[in-house]
């Protein structure tokens, strides 16, 4: 039977019917599963995690048949749904501190990454396969160019943990092509998620009122907004394509041009001390060494494949980082609004001395 | 009654400057991909340059017609001076002395952004890392792009070397001008390779702080800080004739075609700086 649907190019086309989501204890995979679930073509979305869904997003999951998985200790339990289309999302960008930290983490974005592939190779009616990725793909160098196409290899490996994880991550997805290469795989290189919640790690960092840099360092900075991130979520469930893609806004800021638009004040730090205070312990303030990689080197993708292939343009970056300033608005210690009014004071505080001297002149 | 006129003159610049001042405050500028930042660079970096242009070395441009008005271009020229002023000069000649006023897009080094402070001033002022990925994509987008190719070799050489060019490595600007079909545009700077007249290099000190060399030149380190003030030499910079590179477009990736058109960049090059080095007798002149 699986033959027969993986046979002509239209079929491959066609809308799965049976779609595995894991990462679903969580927003996006939450988000993603009850999009495809909405789907009049797809018959039944399964939705796993190693830890149940919470209160708030349980709403979302009710056409999705949760199942609670560990993935790390064996995803042989999902080989027999007949899934015809895998959707990872169960790769963590930082570690959660209650959750085991970073150990916890290393193993559910690797180990949990590798077995989930064993898996996915022993189905025989698996036609599409989209795994999260990131931008972080391309490690650090200051030898890297400006902007980096899909087909850019990684000079040097990145510090952080995340970083060096996706490498591990890439490395199996490139093995699993080799030995399915009937199977449509989409890596999406999502550059980091922004919306109007600060829920990320390195979200949470923008929203102090004093953002921490490296001091010399003014790296280029993209986003990807997460409602621009589901959309290219549920076409690349539902639509054929096959390929390496970057996902982010198109245009670029820099961390202090972020940092001013969102009124924060930049408190500028030698990087030894970065480095130092980001490997301490769980990281001081939140930081990790995804960030100070990232706050040296910055990180800007070409997008031109994925508008390409997808037919669709995110939101540019900073449209998107408009957003999450909107929302952030309370903590903002200098908004566009005061600097407006100190320059109009100031015009008027000028005009008037003059005004006064001129008086006084005639 | 012209002092109302001047009056709505300085209340004009007063207000440009508080919303200049307002528009870096709040972030609300556009930078490219590679980080340039147009307004920064006219309004800031420039006006520091131009004074240095005009008033230092008394800068004279020759055959500026030669610089394409529009659409992507490779300049190319020699390097020297110990401290890359002359791409700075030369990025001021492209936009202030073409009536199109170009930004040059310069290329440096990985050790130019290595460094803190120097890599983002670089990036701000629209140059990028010399790869070929870069010099592409510049190209492409119809930016006019400034590549040194004796890189260290020239601005590092002695003075006794002067006005002699270094290799040009394996030609990769040549390739990325041939890939994209874009011109190349030959250019002698004259005039920069008396600035900081180098006699010697302390390797050990260089290796120490992690620079290509250590430069001694007559005023430093002698004269410490003071020995950083260029000298005031005069300066001609000649624009040559643009090579055009569409009947070599399928050989982007022939080592031979690459290094001989190099080279004949190279000779024209050498050629230009004997020329124009005649038009300019003493070194010094006003």
């Amino acid at each position: 039977m699986s033959a027969v649907a993986n046979g002509s190019a239209a079929d491959r086309a066609r809308a799965p019917r049976v779609v595995i989501v894991t990462g679903v204890s969580r927003f996006l995979g939450a988000t993603i599963a009850a999009r495809i679930a909405a789907d009049p073509r797809v018959r039944k979305v399964v939705g796993v995690d190693r830890v149940d869904p919470p209160a708030e997003l349980a709403p979302l999951l009710s056409d999705v048949a949760v199942r609670r998985v560990d993935l790390t200790g064996g995803a042989s339990s999902l080989v027999k749904l007949g899934a015809e289309a895998l959707v990872h999302l169960a790769v963590m960008s930082s570690p959660d501190p209650e959750g085991g930290g970073r150990a916890a983490m290393k193993d559910q974005n690797v180990i949990g990454t590798l077995q989930l592939l064993a898996a996915c190779q022993q189905m025989p009616s698996l036609r599409r396969l989209v795994l999260r990725s990131s931008t972080a793909a391309y490690g650090v160098s200051f030898r890297d160019p400006a902007v980096f196409t899909e087909d850019t290899e990684p000079r040097d490996a990145p510090r952080g943990g995340y970083g060096r994880d996706i490498l591990d991550i890439e490395s199996y997805v490139r093995g699993f092509r080799r030995r399915r290469p009937d199977v449509t795989t989409t890596v999406l290189r999502f550059a980091p998620f922004i919306g109007p919640q600060a829920d990320t790690a390195l979200l949470k960092f923008l929203a102090r009122p004093a953002v921490p840099t490296v001091l010399g360092r003014d790296p280029r900075l993209q986003f990807i907004h997460v409602d621009d991130a589901l959309e290219i979520l549920r076409r690349s469930v539902l639509e054929d394509h096959q390929g390496t893609f970057n996902v982010a806004g198109p245009g670029t800021l820099t961390l202090s041009q972020a940092v001013r638009r969102s009124g924060r004040i930049a408190l500028p730090v030698l990087e030894p001390a970065m480095h130092a205070a980001a490997s301490v312990g769980r990281g001081v303030a939140g930081l990790s060494l995804d960030q100070v990689d990232l706050f040296v080197h910055g990180r800007v993708v070409d997008t031109a494949k994925l508008v390409r292939h997808y037919g669709f343009t995110p939101r540019s970056t900073a449209e998107a980082f408009d957003d999450f300033v909107r929302a952030q608005e309370p903590g903002a210690v200098i908004t566009p609004a005061r600097v407006a009014a100190t320059e109009q004071r100031l015009l008027d505080m000028i005009r008037a001395v003059r005004d006064k001297q001129g008086r006084a002149g005639r | 009654m012209s002092v109302p006129e001047y009056d709505d003159e300085f209340d004009e610049r007063v207000a440009a400057g508080l919303a200049f001042v307002r528009r870096r405050l709040s972030g609300q500028y556009q930078i490219d991909e590679f980080g340039f930042d147009p307004e920064l660079t006219e309004q800031v970096f420039q006006p520091v340059l131009r004074q240095l242009y005009h008033r230092w070395f008394r800068t004279e441009v020759i055959d500026v017609k030669n610089l394409p008005g529009e659409g992507g271009a490779l300049v190319v020229g020699n390097h020297s001076g110990t401290v890359a002023l002359d791409a700075l000069m030369l990025s001021v000649a492209c936009h202030d002395e073409h009536p199109a006023h170009r930004h040059l897009r310069l290329l440096g080094a990985d050790f130019v952004f290595r460094m803190p402070f120097v890599s983002e001033l670089a990036r701000k002022s629209g140059a990028t890392l010399a790869c070929n990925p870069d010099v592409e994509r510049l190209l492409l987008a119809e930016e006019l792009v400034g590549v040194f190719p004796e890189g260290f070799k020239g601005v590092g050489k002695r003075f006794a070397d002067r006005y002699k060019l270094q290799r040009f490595g394996r030609g990769g600007f040549v390739s990325a001008a041939l890939r994209t079909g874009k011109p190349i545009v030959p250019v002698a700077i004259v005039g920069a390779e008396e600035i900081y007249p180098l006699l010697g290099n302390i390797k050990p000190l260089a290796r120490l702080i992690g620079a290509p060399y250590f430069p001694v030149t007559p005023t430093f380190p002698w004269l410490g800080p003071l020995g950083l003030v260029p000298l005031p030499s005069k300066w001609l910079i000649r624009f040559g004739e643009p090579i055009d590179t569409t009947p070599y477009a399928d050989a982007a990736d022939d080592p031979a075609v690459v290094f001989n058109l190099a080279d004949q960049v190279r000779e024209t090059i050498q050629t230009m700086l004997h020329e124009t080095l005649e038009l300019r007798p003493d070194p010094f002149a006003p």
